[in-house]
């Protein structure tokens, strides 16, 4: 059987990615590079002892960027290794996992699937062979059982099964708090309530003393809403409370003040609650309330746009029966 | 005689995977989307010839919708005098007949607000019927995709908590106007498409198949939903107060039956 009449998804594939291919040039400026060579167009940088993260794109998943559009890393423990992300789909996690060969030859002990988002949780089969203890949040079983298949199918249609990978579960569940032992300095996990999603788990290291909330904290680029507005603004209390002076946000920057990035995430959710809910005192259906909301934010964060109106949609259900 | 939208569906049924083998609803032909809508149109108006209109009726959607599983939608029908029924019909959807409004003598038809599921680009339709009988139709293109399979953000045992609870809101009244008014119903609107991993099952439809609204003795209107209602379903309407109180009763096909009743409000001096 031939390549191009046998095997629908890859023909299907080879179209869309040039049609992408041309679409993007503009905003991502890799014209011409195969995906492979696209992302090892990617550098770690060491933020921390022995910490290595990778800025994710600030753009959505398609064809070409194979979903690495999340902060992805690792950390290196005396006794193994621990990787802080993943990636966004099988392919960029097997990018992760010849990095971390480049860079030590100790086993990977422990992969931290942070909460449900392809972004974040599609890498993790790329490390199933080395068979680590995989990290979630209690209730992230239960949200890949409703989610995982979904969100399979979607990153299926943008680059075929192959680069995708399976959905993979955590083998350790953090119900409330934890801590992971590396030797010679320890991680301590934290599950938060509704937030960002269901099944947000942040984590802090005891060597550097940098906080890892993943994607309780975006910088730079616009915030998405899945979980529960007020739960997030509530979960942001318990991380600026943490103490931590510098963090690496789940997007944005792989090293930043915390202070100022939970003041200007808290700026905009904040903004979102009190606008949503005025519209909503005001009569202001959500067709209109997705223009009008949040409005004064605009400037300060990249993908406004699209999110923007998306976050207003789910803040409005959440706030229209209080 | 007038198919039924339980005949709608067993229609649809049939041609489940059909709009979804069209992966690439985006790519569609002006002609193929027309001959999609024939088709739809046959099954549900029968024969009956639908004209046109800019006037009877129009449909605002997003150009591009933020969230597929939310798409807002807002009928206008400035002429109740017009108007017996409208009915929406989301083309590409895998039950493509969304709802059918019946309006009483209560109703204000100008402004009717609903929140749908939408499945893939598509056209959608709204065709009013006028009392001589006749169809009038008008036409908007949706681009979303993924809103009927779309997982719920919370599990299912989650999503049914208060199932049937309503609210209803009401804009300022002004003596001798109709009033705008929000209806709001705890349901999960389960699609059918929306798969559990555990099981490797779908959640089983579970849906709002029927709306009663009345203010007083007058019927506002009578709804006929399907699965391509959002969850929590929002309607806005407007209707003539008489002081009554507003009376709501609904069901869902599991035979799930609620109703509450509502004060209306007194025009303020
Ligand atoms: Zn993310
Ligand atoms: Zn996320």
């Amino acid at each position: 059987m031939t390549a191009s009449s046998g095997h629908p998804t890859r023909s299907g594939l080879t179209r869309r990615q040039s049609l992408f291919g041309g679409l993007c040039l503009c905003c991502l400026g890799t014209a011409g590079l195969s995906p492979r060579a696209y992302a090892e167009t990617f550098t770690m940088d060491e933020v921390g002892p022995g910490i290595f993260i990778r800025k994710g794109l600030i753009a959505d998943a398609d064809a070409q960027n194979l979903d690495a559009i999340a902060n992805i890393g690792f950390i290196v423990g005396e006794n193994g290794v621990l990787v802080t992300e993943s990636g966004g789909s099988l392919a960029d996690g097997q990018w992760l996992r010849s990095e971390i060969a480049k860079r030590t030859d100790k086993p990977i002990t422990h992969v931290v699937l942070t909460h449900v988002h392809p972004d974040h949780a599609f890498g993790a089969g790329a490390f199933v062979a080395d068979k680590p203890v995989f990290v979630g949040h209690a209730k992230l079983k239960e949200a890949l059982d409703a989610r995982g298949e979904f969100y399979r199918k979607r990153l299926i249609d943008l680059f075929g099964e192959e680069k995708t990978g399976p959905v993979v579960y955590p083998t350790m569940a953090v119900a409330d708090t934890a801590e992971i032992d590396l030797g010679d300095r320890t991680l301590v996990f934290t599950a938060h309530g509704p937030a960002h999603t269901t099944s947000d788990l942040s984590m802090r290291d005891s060597k550097s003393g940098l906080l890892f909330p993943a994607d309780l904290l975006f910088v730079e680029r616009i915030p998405s809403l899945d979980g529960s507005l007020k739960g997030w603004l509530k979960e942001l209390e318990r991380i600026k409370a943490t103490g931590a002076a510098q963090a690496v946000p789940g997007h944005g920057p792989v090293r930043v003040e915390l202070a100022p990035a939970v003041a200007d995430l808290t700026a905009y959710l904040t903004a979102l609650r009190d606008e949503t809910k005025a519209a909503i005192a005001k009569d202001v259906p959500i067709d209109k309330a997705v223009g009008l909301v949040a409005q004064g934010q605009q400037d300060k964060w990249k993908l406004f746009e699209h999110y923007n109106r998306r976050n207003v949609t789910v803040a409005y259900q959440e706030l229209e029966w209080d | 005689m007038r198919p039924t939208l339980a005949f709608t569906l067993a229609f649809s049924a049939a041609t489940l995977f059909a709009p979804l083998a069209h992966a690439a609803g985006a790519s569609d032909t002006d002609q193929e989307r027309n001959a999609r809508w024939q088709e739809i149109a046959k099954s549900i108006f029968g024969d009956k010839t639908i004209e046109s209109t800019d006037t009877l009726v129009k449909i605002e959607a997003p150009k591009r919708a933020e969230d597929a599983a939310l798409v807002p939608i807002t009928l206008s029908m400035p002429d109740r005098e017009k108007i017996k029924s409208v009915s929406l019909i989301i083309d590409d959807n895998p039950a493509p007949y969304a709802a059918k409004f019946e309006f009483g003598p209560a109703a204000d038809t100008r402004e009717l607000k609903l929140r749908v599921r939408v499945n893939n680009y598509t056209d959608m339709h709204a065709v009013v019927e006028t009392p001589d009988g006749k169809l009038y139709e008008a036409k908007q293109f949706v681009k979303a995709s993924g809103g009927c399979s779309a997982p719920m953000g919370m599990s299912d045992e989650e999503a049914m908590k208060g199932m049937g609870d309503m609210r209803m809101k009401f804009a300022e009244a002004q003596p001798g106007k109709p009033v705008e008014a929000t209806l709001m119903i705890r349901h999960p609107n389960f699609s059918g498409m929306q798969m559990n991993q555990v099981t490797r099952d779908f959640t089983p439809a579970r849906y709002i198949d029927k709306v009663t609204v009345s203010a007083g003795d007058e019927t506002v209107f009578t709804m006929t939903g399907d699965i391509s209602i959002a969850s929590n379903p929002v309607i806005n309407f407007g209707f003539k107060p008489d002081g009554k109180a507003i009376k709501v009763a609904a069901s869902d096909n599991q035979g799930g039956r609620w109703s509450h009743s509502f004060n209306a409000p007194s025009p303020t001096n």
